[in-house]
């Protein structure tokens, strides 16, 4: 992974509102449509893939679907039956018990990461690809894995946990412990990722401010915090983001851990699990595209407030 | 170190950007489709023998593909010029694909459908009857189980036949009895009988972690059985009405509690962490309802060797449920004529009887059901034969999805005793005909 060594400290999203420079004008001008023609494959691929899908879902969405195609405008009553209904409040509370749990992630991936750059640690690669791996594995293939781990009767977790006397509870199976399942092997398999990019930024941190920091009497603790994290803040913001988006959109996870025949779903599911809910099982694509419409707003407001907020507490 | 996009600044991506939605809406709004009813059956002639056709067929289980092939072998001697590519779709992806080919207008030729989905694709006209074969006499409804017939029947027009056809059995594990100390059940055993039984397995057997019975959350092989059983229906006969919210189909979820609230069964939390067929296949199940489609998986267990099949034990009246899936051809075809005569060709006796002797499942064309049984001779596989003269067709409607998922939503409550099973029965029943009403 590439990194600026030159600006270390720089935040890796300009804010949003600083007024574009002058000069970039002008180069565009200068250099005519040649920089467009050269984005353009990338620009028709976005349009038609993304763009295109999401104006489409948004239409679709003030309407009512035939389970073939063939749509009725119906305006605003997807929406008006979105905001009355259970469900969608059950899936936002469970996706923010989810995103809660899966953000837990973020303060010890800093520790780890902060861990794997002491200097002159062995074998140092290996653990990072030990965490990482985690991350490149197929979700459905973990979620098997953990699935045998979880089970209540036959399952390794249980096992462990009754040899200290502890009897755990069926934890894919009862409301409440489920999406706590699923969100611990969420935080377990997003931990590598987040490394990464934290491990990345902490090489960006000059040696010099250590070795200052280090003459002026502070204890490695103090060095972490008044050093390390601080330089760190522009990584953990992007870290930040990047999760929380994922964690909105929580879905394969769950779907191969819980089952679709799961008796707790109706009490555990996410929102994204809710839209595939009625777009795919009960055929409702109208009312599935408001669904995702409303996850689409939720994302964006989100992280629209964190980059509003980042400036109170990321360095730049 | 990666970047997220910037926020959009300057006037020429605004500008690219308002473009870009201006062409997106103009798309959206060609898109727009009203939707369509039943097919009307094109005028039907049986194909000549030297029709040049390249058709597509999709279907969705892999162990079927060998049997298949050899039926597309025999078709090639009638139909040297038809080329048939085989399109396999695992199932649990299968409709969902069905469903977006269908709205594209690409659906294969010629593929297989289910009982829960037939009536969605013949009311929105996506498949083609089959009137014109059975009025020429390619194909006799009265060559297949009568309830199997009605499966893929709406408003009086036949859009299929069925190409195979399943059962539901108890599947017994004889070693567990014989542990237990407890004898075989006599084939004419009632509900007492088996609740009794399994009550006494669970308990004898409660230090292996075993159990005699188990219910689950698959309607098919469990509690849709009990609710004929008792005398009651899941659908009612003109489609219009839920039967959840009578006595007789409470009874037949009160069965299941029952099982559970006994110790008879696992309880719901431990049969969705292990679902009720693995209990049986790996040793911890002495009873299982279970389809006949079960015989290969149970053949590769380790309970191979002592297992045996009785008759489901009987209610207030005996009662199974029939299913089978039916080759039916898409009304939008291009290759129409082709894809009726495979159709016809995989309907008739010859193809049937190679299904079944090549034991991938029961061939639905009468009498060429033998293969089945001796495929396991220490098993008494006539069971879900001798089942076919009192069963039931799987209860379906246009949109089964969505109510099955209101099953699957609140029955497990039921099941496990959290709330009384005639409030759940009748809140289900209430919500169901609403469903069936907008269909």
């Amino acid at each position: 992974m590439s990194h600026d060594t030159t600006t270390p400290t720089r935040t890796p999203a300009a804010p949003a509102a600083t007024t574009p420079p002058a000069p970039r004008r002008r180069v565009l001008q200068r250099d005519g449509a040649w920089p467009w023609v050269f984005v353009s494959p990338l620009a028709a691929g976005i349009l038609v893939f993304f763009v295109w899908p999401v104006l489409q879902t948004a239409y679709y969405s003030f309407t009512s679907w035939g389970v073939f195609g063939g749509s009725t405008f119906t305006g605003l009553a997807n929406y008006a039956r979105l905001v009355v209904d259970p469900q969608l409040w059950t899936a936002l509370g469970n996706t923010l018990i989810y995103t809660g749990i899966v953000l837990l992630g973020v303060p010890l991936a800093v520790w780890l990461a902060s861990l794997l750059n002491t200097p002159g640690l062995r074998f140092a690669s290996f653990y990072r690809v030990l965490f990482f791996l985690p991350y490149v594995a197929m979700p459905t293939a973990i979620a098997m894995v953990w699935r045998i781990i979880f089970n209540g009767d036959f399952g390794v977790l249980n096992y462990l946990l009754g040899r200290v006397g502890i009897e755990g509870p069926y934890w894919i199976s009862t409301p409440g412990a489920a999406i706590v399942a699923v969100a611990v092997v969420g935080l377990w398999s997003s931990l590598g990722f987040a490394m990464i990019i934290l491990g990345a930024g902490l090489k960006a941190v000059p040696p010099e401010l250590y070795e200052a920091a280090e003459l002026d009497g502070a204890t490695p603790w103090r060095q972490f915090r008044s050093v390390t994290v601080p330089l760190l803040t522009p990584s953990i913001f992007f870290v930040l983001i990047i999760t929380i988006i994922s964690s909105f959109q929580l879905f394969d996870l769950q779907f191969a851990i819980l089952g679709s025949q799961n008796p707790v779903l109706p009490k555990s599911l996410s929102l994204v699990y809710f839209f595939y809910q009625q777009g795919f099982i009960a055929n409702d694509k109208g009312y599935a595209a408001a669904i995702a419409i409303f996850i689409f707003v939720l994302i964006g407001l989100v992280t629209l407030l964190q980059f509003r907020l980042q400036k109170k507490w990321v360095q730049s | 170190m990666p970047r997220p996009s910037l926020a959009p600044r300057g006037g020429v991506r605004r500008r690219l950007s308002v473009t870009a939605a201006a062409v997106g809406v103009a798309l959206v709004a060609a898109g727009c489709s009203s939707a369509s009813g039943p097919a009307e059956a094109a005028p039907y002639e049986a194909a000549p023998s030297d029709l040049s056709a390249s058709i597509t067929y999709g279907v969705w289980d892999q162990a079927q593909v060998e049997a298949i092939e050899a039926n597309l072998d025999g078709f090639a001697e009638l139909y040297p010029d038809i080329d048939v590519s085989v399109n396999v779709t695992p199932y649990a992806d299968y409709f969902t694909k069905l469903q977006t080919q269908a709205s594209s207008d690409s659906l294969p030729d010629l593929f297989w459908l289910n009982g829960p989905n037939f009536q969605l694709y013949a009311s929105n006209g996506k498949i083609e009857p089959i009137t014109g074969a059975v009025e020429a006499g390619d194909i006799d409804t009265a060559d297949y189980p009568e309830a199997l017939v009605d499966l893929y029947s709406l408003d009086d027009v036949q859009y299929g036949v069925p190409k195979d056809m399943d059962t539901i059995g108890v599947w017994v594990n004889e070693a567990l009895f014989e542990q237990a100390g407890v004898p075989l059940p006599e084939a004419d055993w009632t509900w007492d009988d088996f609740q009794e039984t399994a009550a006494t397995i669970s308990e004898a057997l409660s230090a292996e972690g075993a159990y005699g019975g188990a219910g689950g959350m698959d309607g098919q092989t469990t509690y849709y059985d009990t609710i004929f059983q008792a005398g009651g229906e899941v659908v009612a006969d003109d489609g219009k009405a839920s039967g959840y919210d009578t006595p007789e189909a409470e009874e037949g979820l009160q069965f299941w509690t029952d099982l559970i609230a006994s110790g008879g069964s696992p309880s719901i939390q431990q049969l969705t962490d292990t679902p009720a067929d693995q209990w049986f296949t790996s040793g911890k199940l002495a009873m299982y309802w279970g389809g006949s489609w079960l015989n290969a998986a149970v053949s590769e267990s380790p309970v191979s060797g002592t297992t045996d099949v009785l008759p489901l034990p009987a209610g207030e009246e005996q009662a199974t449920v029939i299913h089978g899936v039916s080759n039916v051809v898409s009304s939008g075809s291009e290759e129409k004529q082709a894809a009726q005569a495979l159709q016809v060709y995989l309907a008739g006796e010859e193809a049937q009887q190679q299904q079944g002797d090549m034991g991938a499942v029961i061939p639905a064309f009468a009498d060429t059901q033998q293969g089945f049984v001796d495929s396991a001779p220490d098993r008494d596989l006539q069971v879900f034969l001798d089942a076919v003269d009192y069963a039931r067709p799987l209860p379906v409607s246009k949109n089964a999805a969505a109510w099955n998922a209101l099953e699957n939503a609140d029955l497990p409550g039921a099941f496990s005793g959290d709330e009384p099973v005639a409030d759940v029965a009748s809140s289900l029943g209430e919500r169901m005909t609403a469903l069936l009403e907008k269909e």
